[in-house]
């Protein structure tokens, strides 16, 4: 995966290198026929973001409840695949326990949660961050060293073991039944702003994926400058050349416990807006299928976009119920349709890697590239 | 006609986010919604109206999840195609007051995540009247507060987990089945009657499960339990739990336990050379699903259930090894006529037996059953409906428990001999006592007829 990954930046990477072109990003935006985006690179990220929330209200408010609460699931597996991206695609280090991350932080929501007087949401989902990146932080120190297969290993360890500790603590966590989480219910302010916005009732279903969505856009948008900045940098020099980066003074370990605690802390909060939304934080639902999930949507989107987690994560959640009701109205009965989900699943899956193996917006942007190039060779032949 | 708003979300407004637009648009709405629910609205009390969600003049729509794919599939996933069969069965015959029942059950994979999602997709997409029999304890767990705080009814769920019957909090929920506690105190009675020097070992499913069960045996033979050993579901290596009750010396192990578990006690005791009396709950001694369970286990080594030959379980429905049975001729004779592929199975008289109750439910609820009502009427009623159930349910006002009696038998090949009379009790220190009605039999349409209440 990190092979095909790295076919693709090195492709992607000619312009910025080429000192023909090294200030692209001044001429880029002035070339004829171009949407002229602001320069800076925060700038222009907050555009996305601002344009990102209108597109997320008209969505939300133009669908019914159940698209709500679609879109709600769509957020937290989202947020959680937008960390492991960055640390797969952009740092070269496989995690196998992202699910067991997310459980951290749906646990530690759900007790917070669980207080006479919870805290204001904000804070416990900060709280539910803070603890995750913590515990992202002592298994990133133990993975610092290991590689490939060997981090696969360990981290697949914490997805295996970690939910045990919600059986072994059962007076606090619940055991096998799982954590009760009281999801809060959606403030005045928000049920008037909505109803003079859009004149549509606010239920409950609809804060939660407003609340979901509110946290992933705010993770994307870090993330997004995150990768844009130096330390995206160091960890892209880190994943290409391990030995080149270290001989250019950097420190190997502490940038990849560095990535990993940033991709924790973004499970840690895909977790706690699991946790609201499903209002239960159960061992069965952290199972190591959920960390395979994660890591599928990340592959099938395109390893290292952050809109190939989304896209990946959106097959994750509508696939499943498109292809039942697919079934049901070819006239299968519920059991059989039921099956047939996760067999499309794997057809989609098998495909992607065939025809599109750097997932689908890699590939696209691989096609996009050639494209480009193409077209400046027959202008520099042309001229 | 409440429900107007709701479908009012779909329209694609929002672009346009403009309060006066809304306003015109909520009028249609309603226009557009008395256009579907009139034709005949004069003459009420005889014609049929769409009185609530999921209900219209000629359907009722109900909803379950049920794990289909994935590890608890087996066995589990035969309720709902036995549900189907008996509701194929009434809707061919008319329907309740004119009605067809529509059922849509969606796999959950028995992942409490996945519950909640099919459960929004039921409630808020497929406009489910009432949510009937969704299966396991920490999966319904994540969506009762959902179903409740929507008004759902979440009649019948399938689990003995004493988590269902809390008409406070929890006013739209009921259970169904003999709730696992007075399971343990029937086994319990039994054990301290009939066994009475017997060193006793628990063998329990580490959650309530196990837990409610503990408290019911344990109420009759504290002193003589000796070992109480527990497993987590999905670790499949029980040799340490069955090594420990060889070691206390237990002489009549009590399994609280899921069907694979039984098979894997069965093999470990195997090995290890142990042969204790074993009694294990209703919900895994199912012999079929065990002999299969051992068949696979085993690599063929063990091929049927022959190990279980003389275990101990306890009954509270007919079963497909009584042929004799009326209820089980009812039934037989629902599965041949809905066409399905496969047998009867123990698991689909569950789901047709859990049918008939909605049934007998939907008939009490009345002419034009609302979600209120329905409730309602399984309170004031639901102690009186006679089905296959070998004792009554236990309904009231303030108590929402299920069926509230079995008997204990003995598994003989592959059929079973009772070694009781049908016991009934309740949860706490109620006594058990033997149940002194006749036992019922099907009416010959095989459809119920109950009264509306009021």
């Amino acid at each position: 995966m990190s092979d095909l990954q790295n076919a693709g930046q090195t492709i992607a990477q000619p312009p910025a290198g080429n000192p023909a072109t090294a200030a692209a990003p001044a001429s880029t935006s002035s070339r004829k026929g171009r949407i002229p985006l602001p320069q800076s690179t925060l700038l222009r990220h907050l555009l996305a973001v601002v344009l990102c929330a209108v597109a997320a209200v008209v969505l939300l408010e133009s669908t019914d409840p159940f698209r709500n609460s679609q879109l709600a699931t769509l957020t937290y597996y989202a947020i959680a695949a937008g960390g492991l991206t960055v640390l797969t695609g952009l740092n070269g280090q496989i995690s196998l326990g992202h699910g067991a991350l997310m459980a951290v932080g749906a646990y530690t929501t759900g007790l917070f949660l669980s207080a006479d007087e919870p805290l204001p949401l904000p804070v416990v989902f900060l709280a539910a961050i803070v603890v995750t990146a913590l515990v992202g932080a002592v298994v990133g120190a133990a993975a610092s060293r290991l590689h490939g297969p060997y981090l696969a290993g360990a981290t697949l360890a914490l997805a295996v073991g970690l939910p045990g500790l919600a059986l072994k603590f059962k007076g606090t966590l619940g055991g096998e039944q799982g954590l009760r989480v009281r999801a809060p219910r959606a403030p005045e302010w928000f049920g008037d702003a909505i109803k003079t916005l859009t004149g549509n009732p606010a239920t409950a279903t609809k804060w939660l994926a407003y609340v979901g969505a509110i946290a992933l856009l705010v993770t994307y948008f870090l993330l997004a400058n995150l990768i844009r900045s130096r330390i995206g940098r160091t960890w892209r020099a880190v994943r290409d050349n391990d030995v080149a980066a270290e001989l250019a003074g950097i420190r190997l370990g502490s940038w990849r416990v560095l990535a990993f605690v940033v991709s924790a802390a973004c499970a840690g909060l895909g977790g706690a807006v699991l946790a609201i939304v499903v209002r239960l934080a159960a061992p069965s639902a952290f199972t190591l299928v959920l960390s395979l999930a994660l890591l599928t949507a990340i592959v099938l989107g395109g390893l290292g976009s952050l809109l190939g987690a989304l896209i990946g994560s959106a097959l994750l959640v509508f696939l499943p119920q498109v292809t039942t009701d697919l079934g049901s109205a070819a006239g299968l009965d519920g059991t059989e349709a039921a099956q047939l989900a996760p067999f499309v699943y794997g057809v989609v899956l098998v495909a992607a890697m065939i025809f599109a193996p750097a997932g689908i917006v890699g590939t696209i942007r691989l096609r996009w590239l050639a494209q480009r190039a193409k077209r400046a060779v027959a202008r520099e032949t042309g001229r | 006609m409440v429900r107007s708003s709701r479908r009012l979300v779909r329209v694609p407004i929002a672009v346009l986010a403009a309060a006066t637009v809304a306003s015109g648009l909520a009028a249609c709405g309603g226009s557009d919604d008395s256009g579907g629910g009139s034709g005949g609205g004069s003459d009420a009390g005889a014609a049929n109206e769409a009185s609530d969600v999921g209900v219209t003049e000629d359907t009722v729509t109900v909803g379950a999840h049920f794990p289909l794919t994935g590890v608890a599939a087996p066995g589990y996933s035969e309720i709902p195609t036995g549900t189907q069969a008996y509701f194929d069965y009434v809707n061919a015959a008319g329907g309740v007051n004119g009605r067809t029942i529509e059922y849509e059950y969606l796999d959950d994979a028995y992942n409490p995540t996945n519950t909640s999602q099919v459960t929004n997709q039921l409630v808020l997409d497929d406009e489910i009247f009432a949510m009937l029999g969704g299966l396991g304890t920490p999966t319904h767990s994540a969506v009762i507060d959902f179903l409740n705080d929507e008004g759902v009814p979440d009649l019948f769920v399938s689990s003995g987990s004493l988590l269902w019957d809390d008409a406070e909090e929890h006013p739209t929920t009921f259970g169904w089945q003999p709730d696992y506690e007075i399971e343990g105190k029937i086994i319990g009675q039994y054990i301290k009657e009939n066994f009475p020097d017997a060193k006793v070992g628990l063998f329990l499913q580490d959650d309530d499960f196990g837990e409610n069960g503990e408290k019911g045996i344990r109420e009759y033979v504290d002193d003589q339990v000796v070992s109480a050993q527990r497993y987590t579901p999905g670790n499949t290596d029980v040799g340490p739990q069955i090594a420990a009750l060889k070691a206390a010396g237990a002489d009549f192990v009590a399994g609280f336990n899921v069907p694979s578990y039984t098979a894997l006690s069965q093999l470990t005791a195997l090995q290890l050379g142990y042969d204790p009396q074993w009694f294990y709950s209703n919900v895994g001694s199912d012999p079929a699903l065990v002999g299969s369970l051992l068949n696979n286990f085993s690599k063929g080594k063990v091929t049927d259930a022959a190990l279980l030959d003389g275990a101990l379980t306890t009954e509270y429905l007919p079963s497909v090894d009584q042929p004799d049975n009326p209820w089980t001729q009812l039934f037989q004779k629902v599965w041949d006529a809905s066409g399905q592929e496969g047998q009867l199975t123990n698991y689909r008289i569950y789901g047709m037996a859990e049918a008939y109750t909605f049934v007998q439910a939907l008939q009490a609820a009345g002419q034009n059953p609302t979600r209120e009502g329905i409730v309602d009427a399984v309170e004031q009623a639901g102690a009186d409906f006679e089905g296959p159930a070998l004792a009554p349910f236990r309904y009231s006002a303030d108590k929402h428990a299920g069926v509230g009696g079995m008997l204990v038998s003995q598994i003989t090949g592959t059929s079973s001999e009772e070694k009781t009379p049908v016991l009934t009790t309740d949860n706490g220190d109620a006594e058990i006592t033997e149940y002194d009605g006749e036992p019922s039999t099907p009416p010959s349409s095989g459809i119920p007829d109950v009264e509306p209440v009021e």
